[in-house]
């Protein structure tokens, strides 16, 4: 029973962080209050802890690293730029209904393509399962930075060579190779993110709290155990493995339709880093860690601008320090025996539980 | 015994298996018949993990048969092998160390909670059933394993007498016909193993199931099991009741050496 | 002809890759950590050559020294401050510090030398090449294949024969009991971060000799590839983070030469992707299971 209610506590924690953060900024950006700089940073702070929360599915509940999210954010961006220009060729523009087909779209293309690479991928183990979502990444950025794609009264035009779309008069290029998406009528807004944020807690979270989420976490902790129990390893990590992949493309499909133009080389191996990051620092399975290291980690080098060209040089120092004091034996102990100092003798054990 | 009147449960046949040229166990015969306590003995590196190994196809045996209640075994991997009926603990425990002891014995149960992920996604009547009942069964089996006020504890902060027992209630969780315990009360105080003894006399009688075991504790053995194979050097060497194994010339030669 | 002359010029790249490879895969071999901040280490050796000569007027055999000197220091300096004290971590931890290090020196070397790229002196290696019928292979590739040859073969009889190269393999298979022989854990594995930067202030020379533009940015994805190859090839492998290393760089110029110049990077981690399923533990690793 004890566990049941620690179950909901984790999870409301997480929803009501979301709900509160929601409001506050809404309001904070309706008045005027947080600026246009921080304001702009509304929806990619909601793409990235989206992609941060599938990733986290795969890295953190299911233990296997992996080095392509932005892969899987590119082609739910891309997606959402064809869906969303064809939409507009055929005159459907009201942008909630466009953004959310383009979501949509944009979570199964890249949920399938990843269901297809999880064949591969989950073949491999450890450090080899690891390049091979690399290489996966890699492929899927350099292939969409080669893509011409237009769109006219006779479909869609799709070529590698620039120049040759052969379109009519009236079509409209959706993508031109190195120059990425252009032209698109953007249709994210920070409702749309905060509620794609939240759809996707729940997803994970509902996952995580059930019979294959359980399975998911017992091959991660020890995979011969969880096979005499009757376990598929495989079947289970490709569950957690597509659900990341589904997740990428939401956050691409809304960050796709939040910018007029962009290349395929912003989904590059250091997006794919970056989330890494996000996951790590939030700790690894704890969801309410991964957004609120994703909010800051977003805003950190934006309030770090006074800085100026020493910024990401202090970015970098700050991760490697974040990463030894939380991860360093020794200063774990002293933080632990500080913290239990100030909080008197009788709190050390209640608080050693849900660490 | 009226034993050659029974069915047995498993039957093993001529069973054996090679590591690179290396004969680890060969020509071993054995049956081991329902709701009755079986011991698996012999001197160390006599072979025992093996067979276990190759019972739970964790190995594929070289040679030789598997009968799990008259069925072949030999086209089955570990999972449908516990599909069939056979669950196991390991010498070295091998638990799920970063989920609640109470999830590890759910974890156990995964093949009997029947519902989708849609249902576990959207919540739905079905997934609440499924997991109530789940709930209601892993508490059952963990009051038997006296584990019941550590639940919500993480697996890995279990002290190590806990933990082989948790090991055992995950195992009965897949509700086996066959249960597998590699070394139970290795490490265990006496005390303990007099605990553990009653429990897994109350696994068999509450669930009329089949259980062998490895251990190197003699005294344990001879009390609880009704039946003994003893290994050496990977082959059969004896078989019989804890009397004629005890009083078995062969037996005490190999225990204490020429 | 042709297919020769791009096979060589493959090799030549190949070569640079394999040298970096082999120091990712020392490193992995003995520490067990993928260092993502490989690719600026040979990015700061490029810029030390690069003032050595260009600023300071130094002969380029004492540049390369003091390239080599820099690099070694530098490696064991992040090793000392940013990796050491999570010796016990999770290693995913140690692989999100070795990013901190990679933006870290990326950004400090944008604040020392500016984002705009230098051109590296020409004059390090002889100009021309050597002219075989009616193929010729340019010195600096024959350089390369070769220093990367003798690198390679130094290195197996390094660790193969010498006694610090044995406390190295014992290092690698298991910490806790070479301890207990008496190697110095610590001083291993320096000398391991060691050799690694050494060999990537070598890898960098060869390199902005081939490409003459640098940047801050220019190890990132040399980085990525010469991981790539020291997987390719085993990881923890020297043979393998060779053989690696030149089969990336012979594909690379085969599919930009007869394939497609955009398209080379997906052709490259499409082999890497099938070479992988092919033998999982890549071309010359071996495979570890676990013991039940």
């Amino acid at each position: 029973m004890k566990r049941k209610l620690n179950v909901n506590r984790n999870s409301a924690v997480s929803y009501s962080i979301v709900i509160a953060l929601y409001i506050a900024l809404s309001i904070m950006s309706a008045s005027g209050l947080l600026g246009r700089k921080y304001s702009s940073l509304l929806v990619p702070v909601c793409c990235y802890i989206v992609a941060a929360i599938g990733l986290n599915m795969n890295v953190g509940i299911s233990g296997e690293l992996n080095l392509g999210q932005a892969g899987f954010m590119s082609l739910g961006a891309f997606t959402a730029v064809i869906v969303a220009g064809a939409l507009n060729f055929h005159g459907i523009t009201a942008p909630a209904l466009v953004l959310l087909i383009c979501i949509i779209c944009g979570t199964l293309v890249a949920g399938f393509l990843g269901w297809l690479m999880s064949i591969p991928v989950l073949k491999l183990e450890g450090d080899y399962l690891a390049i091979v979502t690399l290489a996966f990444g890699q492929i899927i950025v350099n292939i969409i930075n080669n893509v011409y794609l237009g769109i006219d009264e006779n479909g869609l035009h799709f070529s590698f060579v620039n120049n040759t779309l052969q379109m009519q008069p009236d079509g409209s290029v959706l993508i031109s190779g190195p120059m990425g998406a252009t032209g698109v009528k953007t249709a994210s807004n920070f409702t749309a993110g905060f509620l794609l944020v939240l759809i996707s807690l729940i997803v994970v979270y509902h996952i995580m709290y059930s019979r294959n989420g359980r399975a998911i976490m017992a091959c991660r902790d020890n995979r011969i155990a969880a096979s005499t129990v009757g376990i598929n390893a495989v079947a289970e990590k490709t569950l957690a493995f597509v659900v990341s992949a589904a997740l990428g493309g939401a956050a691409g499909a809304l960050y796709g339709m939040n910018y007029s133009s962009f290349a395929a080389t912003k989904f590059d191996f250091n997006l794919s880093i970056l989330i890494l990051v996000y996951v790590v620092l939030g700790g690894l399975g704890n969801m309410t860690g991964t957004i609120i290291a994703t909010t800051l980690l977003v805003v950190l080098p934006e309030m770090l601008r006074f800085l100026s060209i020493y910024r990401m040089l202090i970015y970098a120092v700050v991760l490697i320090v974040i990463m030894i004091v939380t991860n360093n034996q020794a200063i774990r102990m002293k933080l632990k025996a500080l913290r239990k100092g100030k909080a008197g003798n009788g709190s050390g054990k209640g608080a050693s539980v849900n660490g | 015994m009226a034993e050659e009147n029974r069915q047995p449960i498993l039957e093993v046949q001529d069973l054996g298996i090679d590591f690179g040229g290396l004969t680890a166990v060969n020509n071993l015969n054995m049956k081991i018949y329902p709701e009755q306590i079986d011991g698996l003995i012999g001197p160390n590196g006599a072979g025992k993990t093996t067979v276990f190994n190759m019972l739970t196809k964790v190995y594929q045996p070289t040679r030789g048969k598997i009968f799990l209640e008259g069925k072949d075994m030999e086209k089955l991997n570990p999972v449908e092998a516990s599909h069939a009926g056979i669950a196991r603990t390991f010498q070295n425990i091998r638990l799920f160390y970063n989920m609640s002891v109470i999830d590890n014995v759910k974890t156990g149960m995964h093949n009997h909670i029947r519902y989708s992920n849609f249902d576990a996604i959207f919540r739905t009547g079905r997934f609440r059933r499924e997991e109530k009942e789940a709930q209601k069964e892993a508490e059952e089996l963990l009051e038997i394993f006296h584990l019941s006020q550590y639940a919500s504890l993480t697996a890995g902060n279990l002290p190590y007498g806990q933990q082989r027992r948790l090991e055992i209630a995950r195992a009965m969780a897949t509700r086996p016909k066959l249960l597998l315990l590699d070394e139970p009360a290795a490490g265990m105080n006496p005390q303990e193993t007099e605990e553990l003894m009653a429990m897994i006399r109350e696994v068999r009688d509450h669930f009329k199931i089949a259980i062998l075991l490895i251990e190197h504790d003699m005294q344990l053995v001879m009390r609880i099991c009704e039946h003994i194979t003893v290994l050496n050097y990977g082959m059969l060497l004896a078989e019989g009741t804890p009397q004629e194994i005890q009083n078995n010339p062969e037996v005490i030669k190999a225990y204490i050496g020429d | 002809m042709q297919f020769l002359s791009y096979l060589i010029s493959g090799l030549g790249l190949g070569s640079v890759y394999a040298i970096m490879a082999l120091g990712y895969s020392m490193v992995y071999g003995i520490a067990k950590m993928l260092n993502f901040a490989h690719g600026d280490i040979i990015m700061v050796g490029a810029y030390v050559a690069f003032f050595a000569i260009s600023g300071a007027g130094m002969p380029p055999a004492v540049a390369i020294l003091l390239s080599i000197l820099a690099c070694t220091v530098l490696g064991v300096v992040i090793e000392r401050l940013a990796y050491k004290p999570l010796r016990e971590a999770s290693s995913l931890a140690v692989l999100i510090t070795a990013i901190g290090v990679s933006y870290f020196l990326e950004n400090g070397a944008l604040i020392l030398w500016g984002a705009d790229s230098k051109f590296f002196p020409s004059n390090i290696f002889p100009q021309g090449g050597l002219t075989v019928g009616s193929l010729t292979i340019s010195w600096l590739t024959i350089i390369t294949i070769a220093v990367c040859c003798i690198i390679m073969i130094l290195l197996m009889l390094f660790v193969g024969r010498t006694n610090t190269g044995r406390a190295m393999r014992a290092c690698s298979e298991d910490k806790g009991a070479a301890t207990l022989m008496g190697i110095n854990v610590n001083a291993i594995i320096s000398l391991t971060f060691a050799i690694g930067s050494g060999l990537a202030a070598v890898a960098a020379v060869l390199l902005a000799s081939t490409y003459p533009s640098i940047s801050p940015t220019l190890g990132a994805m040399p980085g990525i590839k010469a991981f790539t190859a020291a997987v390719l090839g085993g990881i923890g492998s020297i043979p393998g983070a060779f053989l690696g290393g030149l089969l990336l760089g012979v594909i690379e110029n085969l599919s930009k030469a007869y394939i497609s110049q955009q398209l080379s990077d997906a052709i490259v981690f499409g082999v890497l992707v099938v070479i992988l399923l092919i033998k999982p533990a890549g071309l010359l690793g071996r495979k570890v299971s676990e013991k039940v």
